[in-house]
């Protein structure tokens, strides 16, 4: 084999590893439940090989369905603007500060290495009939009888916040980083006011790493099952709880299909769109 | 900086600051009430106690899932990192025909929605007649770190100089030898974070591990799930000081590790 050949053949024996393992565990499974998802699951517990549209029309006519995915956006679109109010000025302030800008950030990493189901569990001691919140205002004699604070949508969007916000105060950060701060200062020597050279000049900037941070929050929100179990009540089921049911739970496993593809298609839509106007660079930059 | 004084920038600062407290207050409780002696996992602090540290470390079921998380987290470093690396260098050092199209596959596993990925992998293993098993949880920590090693050893990557390996080359170096006595030591760094990386994921993960896991057997993450059904116990809170100073203290000693090794080998 002359050495050219063996040169640009190397690659590919690098390559074959990891694209095996992507291609096998992941894009042939996804096939996989397409297919499956126009299977029958029997009363017996069996599978019908064929193609049947039940498990699709259940899925997508199913008002309980519907209403489920509905509101798992809005709690993921109400997540996602809640981590950019509060990690737009957090993140502002770590990119403009002076000194200690790498312990800020070293800080705001912290969060991603410590469990996310000790992050999720610790709001209970917080804000449990017997935690942290309560036992203050009982002190204070401001109440008399614990409250339940906890168990209910609010607390859901609170502990996937506390969940996602890292991720949106990275992806702005990065982006803010990225701005030539000289470019403010021309906005400041050519009459404009501080504020005004920051809404029409950094910000707009900015808004890359911003829908970056706000794509990551929402898939990552929208995505979740253990949060509306921890901190949810039983009315706050998402749509992944609906896919854990049926695959784990009922095991309907044609159903589960349908329904977990639904899911991938919704939020498919959205990375789609992120990518056709921004491209997965910037979303890169952030997770890099 | 020129910012500095004006009230728009106290009012930025005072508001990081909230943030900050939002993020590490609720914590910070975890770790102070594991040290509470009250038997309930709750407040009124009644004074200072290691007993449920003690209790923890009696407790079978904890250490069992403290065994089966840190040996999934040790193979699924391996693998994952040895993937990662090979393709990582494939990608960095190599001009390949469709390059965008192959960095996008290799990290599609963290742009599905993990509970997909997971439904998706149960199904099709076990259509091939894997079922719920230590396997296919390993499998499945895998593919989702994949692509987190990837970013981070492709990142580092970008900035080991050719020039070395050239110069050892020209020196009459095999490529064999050049891998192993100049690339690899100065890899070392991202190599390290990458197998940190997919050791905390793995470490951390619950999403799919649930979906994975065969009856019987818990991870940490999953334990502590199961425990929460009951109510908040110490034990949970003591269980999760220990995880917080495991996964803050790993990354913080494998920095140094890493810094130590790039001032060693001098880039």
């Amino acid at each position: 084999m002359s050495v050219e050949a063996r040169e640009a053949r190397q690659p590919w024996i690098l390559l074959s590893p990891a694209l095996t393992a992507v291609l096998m565990l992941l894009i042939v499974p996804l096939i996989f439940i397409v297919v499956y998802s126009f299977w029958l699951r029997s009363a017996t517990g069996t599978d019908t090989v064929g193609f049947y549209l039940d498990n699709w029309q259940k899925a997508l006519t199913d008002r309980f369905y519907r209403d489920i995915l509905l509101n798992t956006l809005k709690i993921a679109a109400i997540t996602t603007i809640v981590c950019g109010l509060m990690g737009y000025p957090a993140a502002y302030f770590i990119a403009r500060s002076k000194g200690n800008k790498l312990v800020l950030l070293l800080l705001l990493m912290l969060p991603f290495w410590i469990s996310y189901i000790i992050r999720t569990m610790s709001w209970i001691n917080i804000l449990g009939t017997s935690g942290a919140l309560n036992t203050l205002l009982m002190s204070l004699g401001i109440i008399g009888e614990p409250i339940q604070m906890l168990y209910n949508e609010t607390t859901v969007i609170l502990g996937l916040v506390h969940f996602l916000l890292p991720f949106m105060v990275l992806n702005v950060y990065v982006s803010l980083e990225g701005i030539d701060t000289n470019l403010e200062s021309a906005a400041n020597s050519l009459g404009a006011t501080r504020w005004q050279a920051f809404t029409q000049v950094t910000l707009p900037l900015s808004l890359p790493g911003l829908a970056a941070g706000g794509l990551l929050c929402f898939v990552l929100g929208a995505g979740t099952y253990i949060t509306p179990i921890v901190l949810g009540g039983p009315r706050d089921a998402m749509f992944a709880n609906l896919v854990y049911e049926a695959i784990i739970t009922q095991l309907n496993w044609p159903l589960g299909s349908a329904l977990s593809l639904m899911l991938l298609a919704v939020l498919g839509v959205l990375v789609l769109i992120y990518n056709r106007y921004l491209g997965m660079a910037q979303l890169m930059k952030g997770l890099g | 900086m020129r910012e500095s004084g004006s009230l728009g920038w106290a009012l930025v600062r005072a508001w990081t600051l909230l943030v900050y407290m939002f993020m590490f207050l609720p914590v910070a409780v975890v770790v102070l009430l594991s040290f509470n002696a009250s038997q309930f996992g709750s407040f009124p602090m009644t004074g200072f106690s290691f007993r449920w540290f003690v209790e923890l470390s009696q407790n079978d079921a904890i250490l069992r899932a403290f065994r089966t998380s840190i040996v999934l987290g040790l193979l699924t470093a391996a693998i994952s990192t040895t993937l990662g690396v090979l393709a990582s260098l494939a990608l960095v050092r190599y001009r390949v025909p469709g390059s965008n199209l192959i960095s996008t596959l290799l990290i599609a596993p963290i742009l599905v929605p993990e509970v997909v990925l997971a439904v998706a992998l149960l199904l099709f293993l076990n259509f091939l007649q894997i079922n719920k098993s230590f396997t296919l949880l390993l499998l499945g920590h895998v593919i989702f770190t994949l692509p987190f090693v990837i970013l981070v050893v492709q990142a580092r990557l970008v900035s080991i100089k050719r020039d070395v390996e050239e110069a050892a080359m020209s020196l009459g170096a095999s490529p064999r030898q050049t891998f192993f006595q100049i690339t690899l030591p100065l890899m070392m760094p991202a190599v390290l974070a990458g197998a940190l990386f997919a050791f905390t994921i793995s470490f951390d993960d619950i999403t799919g591990t649930l979906f994975w896991k065969p009856g019987g057997v818990e991870t940490v993450p999953t334990q502590i799930f199961a425990m929460l059904r009951n109510s908040i116990s110490p034990e949970i809170n003591a269980l999760g000081t220990v995880m917080i100073l495991m996964t803050v203290g790993l990354p913080l000693l494998g920095l140094a590790i890493a810094r130590k090794l790039s001032t060693k080998s001098g880039t």
